[in-house]
């Protein structure tokens, strides 16, 4: 961080929610020196320099985004650094992962620590690395894990990329385990996955897709739980897209076996029906699949047997998105829907609040392994404040991300973010309109 | 709509100078195609009376014709039949109503895509004016002024009859 | 933008021809029974009509294919179109213009209409999508996804064979459905037109997910699938599909699928045989049906220029014309 004169800071009035502490209610929030310093009735000697205001808003820890890709280093002309934290503030999102999947990979500590400086030198969030689990992703040797945890990485992940078979895998986890290593795991069988785009369904049936079964989602979760079991490996699935799987992880996790997922908003909101006009807006990787599915995702979320929501942010120039559907980029850039897609799901798919906003920080700090994502007093004031009733519409003057591929544009949102701090620096404050 | 006798009446009129222009001329072995549809009705009649011995021909110009990005395409085109080459023979064109000419027009150039005739002779039932074109016919049935809004059309094939209309 | 509002102009007429799902049966009418006017036209002597004199139309095919690239050329000449033929092959290796840039770069030469053949589904759709408002786009074959021009030359090749009567018909359309455009838009346009029975045959590798809800009575077993049947339509088997673990053999394939004599006894006496080409003999159907009285498959390729005429010359002409 650069140096800052850190201040002293009163939210006043707000509606508290820290679902880490069980906390639901009205009520003030003093920062000191970067971190929360008590809740309620300020601290003995405390004088605010700043106060705000937070009546009628909700005040809650700042959101840890689980996945976020920032295309730095190597593809700059998709977005950077400092152009995708910023979008983050104004997210409220204080804390983002990123996957190894940079380029070069993430699979010496010099790229972790590129990333950290200019993560630093822009300021605007704190931005946090999954190491590569094989070297250069390519599925066949174990990268430096020790070097890649020493330098700050929270995790190890193979991102999207296959390897080149069970037993490399199985020893890749067991070596992640000694350094207690979580590995983050994208569940799927490359060769049933057979290079589709489209959910293998009614829709891709129909259009002439290339097809992605279901099976080469479930058919890596039960081999991949296999695994986990016989390794002992603290494992995370990334980006669960079918019902089925969400039930194999829930037996799993009743069998008391170390493992969690998360699920990317977009999975929450579309199905294979949204690509029914080729839309390469829709066009995700692993792919969009059935209503149904849909449906289980959101129940699976509420349950807690998904315990984060990301955003799973890809953003693209435009040229990646213009073309016939199967030659398009998948991905969609998701830092700004976030937070208000995910109050539409609290408005009008039953969701609480509390648990939503658990899903966004204490859930996602908890499996990356960091002490973010609360209110608890001595955390770092990662702070999120926003407005519940802001109405407002997402369209190329509001989207903060560089990346405008989003088919939620023109959406109405509502809940606005008026002010994001990260250890007590305000880094973000809505500009009044 | 008066002054206007029975189109059987007109026919064998034209019939009449037909003989006579053919005669005049030198032509002995015309033959003679009638553009869709009522020209083709009129054409029939002539072909019997005057007895000519080449079958008749018909010509649908719905393809050659130059309004036709306005009118777009008409599913249902007969084909032109034309039996007979067209090369150095003398034609004997014949239509119903001729108005502003275009129709004419498309019905030579489709006439010279599939030869080059010796010459052609425009034969027509009623001349209404209005013309766009320079185009005249060497024979007609009726002269007709009609005032704006007014149409005017041959119904049939039997019986054949003229029937002016107003647009509204 | 929906694939409706794509295809069909404000006042209802064909403006991009992309594929059969989208219209309705009025205007695939309208295609059949103008093809009928043009097929007059390409039994004469003068089988050339002005129609499209003066209009440029290219033929962009980013697929290699003679076939269906020569029946385009000369049904574009035989409207007294200038046709250009581009050849863009691919190469995995090699990354070109942007399909964008290349279509930018035809369109400031002012042409009038694309013909579109390409390996990703939806191309021809896209191409629609982002073209000039003055240009058509035609789909010669957009990957798995959709092959509307050969879907309405079996339809009209159907409708002569069998009369316009559809709904006493039982149709069965036999091969590698999973891979086929041809076949999704066969099916589409025998529903539109409302076929009796319309039938998909294949083994289950041959087969997409959902295969039923393309819209036809799904079969593993050719007898089940071509009992009764009063046309039976085969597809092409493409030698990869040995290599994909989809199928054994040729052999097995031609022993269970392929078409005999002795196989047609259990179909319809009248049954008519089609096939959209090129034919791989002992594969699909041996020779004494491929050149059996039973088979139209010649007819569909001299149909293929009529129906291909009609179809350029409505969507050429749908932009020009005023209101009303």
């Amino acid at each position: 961080m650069p140096a800052k004169i850190t201040q002293k800071i009163t939210i006043s009035n707000g509606r508290l929610v820290d679902p880490a502490n069980g906390i639901d209610r009205i009520d003030s929030i003093h920062i000191d020196a970067g971190q929360i310093a008590a809740l309620g009735s300020k601290p003995e000697g405390f004088v605010a320099d700043t106060t705000i205001d937070a009546t009628a808003q909700v005040v809650c820890p700042g959101l840890v985004d689980i996945c976020a890709r920032l295309r730095e280093p190597g593809l700059e002309q998709k977005a950077t650094i400092a152009s995708e934290s910023l979008a983050a503030a104004s997210a409220g999102i204080t804390t983002l992962c990123c996957p190894p999947d940079t380029h070069p990979v993430i699979d010496t500590p010099a790229v972790t620590e590129f990333i950290r400086l200019r993560a630093a030198a822009a300021g605007h969030a704190r931005i946090v690395t999954l190491g590569a689990l094989t070297q250069a992703l390519a599925g066949e040797h174990l990268s430096e894990m020790a070097a890649l945890r020493n330098a700050g990485c929270v995790g190890v992940s193979n991102a999207l990329q296959p390897m080149r078979n069970p037993l490399v895998f199985r020893r890749a986890l067991e070596y992640a385990s000694t350094f207690d290593l979580t590995v983050f795991i994208y569940p799927n069988d490359h060769w049933l996955a057979n290079n589709g785009c489209a959910h293998e369904g009614q829709v891709a049936t129909r259009l002439g897709l290339h097809g992605i079964p279901e099976a080469a989602e479930t058919a890596a979760v039960a081999h991949n739980l296999a695994l986990i079991e016989q390794t002992g490996v603290r494992a995370h699935f990334c980006r669960l897209t079918s019902g089925r799987a969400t039930r194999m992880l829930a037996r799993a996790q009743y069998d008391g076996i170390p493992v969690s997922a998360d699920v990317a908003t977009p999975y929450l909101f579309l199905s294979e029906i949204d690509i029914c006009d080729f839309d390469s807006q829709c066009h995700l990787i692993p792919p969009l699949r059935t209503i149904e599915d849909r449906q289980q995702l959101r129940e699976a979320l509420q349950q807690g047997v998904l315990s984060a929501m990301c955003s799973d942010h890809q953003p693209h120039e435009a040229d990646a998105k213009l073309g016939p559907f199967p030659a398009t980029e998948p991905g969609i850039s998701g830092l700004d829907t976030l937070l208000p897609l995910g109050l539409r799901l609290v408005e009008e798919h039953g969701i609480e609040l509390t648990d939503l906003i658990h899903r966004l920080t204490a859930g996602p700090a908890s499996i990356l392994g960091l002490p973010y994502g609360t209110l608890s007093v001595g955390a770092s004031a990662d702070v999120c404040i926003f407005d519940p009733q802001a109405s407002w519409q997402l369209d190329s003057s509001t989207l903060q991300s560089r990346g405008l591929n989003t088919p939620f544009l023109g959406w109405e949102m509502q809940g606005r973010v008026t002010h994001t701090l990260l250890a007590g620096n305000p880094v973000y404050t809505l500009k009044a309109t | 709509m008066s002054g206007l006798e029975d189109v059987v009446t007109i026919i064998a009129g034209i019939a009449d100078q037909l003989r006579a222009g053919l005669a005049t001329a030198g032509i002995d072995k015309p033959a003679m195609v009638g553009i869709h549809t009522g020209g083709v009705w009129i054409a029939e009649q002539l072909h019997r009376q005057l007895a000519i011995e080449e079958p008749l021909g018909s010509l649908d110009i719905s393809f050659y014709r130059d309004d036709f990005t306005r009118v777009g395409m008409n599913p249902v085109v007969q084909p032109s039949q034309l039996p007979f080459s067209i090369d150095d023979r003398h034609i004997i064109l014949v239509d119903d109503v001729l108005h502003t000419g275009r129709t004419i027009r498309a019905a030579l150039n489709e006439l010279f895509d599939y030869g080059r005739p010796a010459s052609i002779m425009l034969v027509t039932l009623i001349d209404r004016s209005g013309r766009e074109l320079p185009i005249q016919a060497n024979i007609t049935g009726r002269h007709i002024d009609l005032k704006p809004g007014e149409h005017i059309k041959l119904t049939g094939p039997d019986p054949l009859a003229l029937v002016v209309q107003t647009s509204p | 933008m929906s694939r409706t509002d794509l295809q069909i102009d404000d006042h209802g007429r064909l403006r991009h021809f992309l594929c059969t799902r989208g219209l309705n049966r009025q205007i695939l009418n309208e295609i059949l029974d103008t093809a009928e006017s043009f097929a007059g036209v390409t039994e004469q002597t003068v089988k050339k009509v002005p129609l499209l004199r003066g209009k440029t139309i290219v033929n962009l095919f980013f697929e290699a294919s003679t076939r269906t690239r020569t029946t385009f050329e000369l049904a574009a000449k035989r409207l007294s179109a200038d046709v250009l033929n581009i050849n863009i092959t691919q190469s995995s290796t090699v990354k070109g213009e942007t399909l964008l840039d290349t279509l930018r770069n035809l369109e400031a030469m002012h042409v009038d209409m694309f013909v579109v053949r390409h390996a990703d589904s939806g191309a021809a759709h896209f191409i629609a999508a982002n073209v000039a408002p003055h240009v058509s786009v035609i789909n010669a074959g957009d990957g798995w996804h959709s092959h509307p021009t050969q879907a309405m030359l079996d339809m009209f090749t159907i409708r002569r064979a069998k009369g316009a009567d559809f709904g006493a018909l039982r149709v069965a359309i036999v091969g590698d459905i999973m891979h086929s455009r041809v076949a999704r838009s066969q099916v589409h346009a025998l529903n539109l037109l409302n076929t009796g029975e319309v039938r998909i045959v294949a083994p289950k590798t041959l087969l997409p997910a959902h295969a039923a809800s393309l819209g036809a009575q799904v079969h593993c077993n050719l007898a089940d699938g071509i009992r009764d049947a009063d046309v039976i339509i085969m597809l092409r088997l493409q030698r990869e599909r040995m290599q994909g673990a989809l199928l054994p053999s040729e052999h097995e394939y031609f022993e269970l699928f392929g078409l005999t004599e002795e196989k047609l006894a259990i179909a319809h006496p009248d049954v008519t045989v089609m096939h959209p080409g090129p034919i791989n003999r002992g594969v699909e159907m041996d020779s004494e049906v491929a050149d059996g009285p039973r088979s139209v498959i010649l007819e569909q390729v001299t149909h293929g220029i009529a129906v291909r005429m009609a179809i350029m010359s409505m969507a050429m002409y749908s932009k020009d014309s005023e209101s009303g």
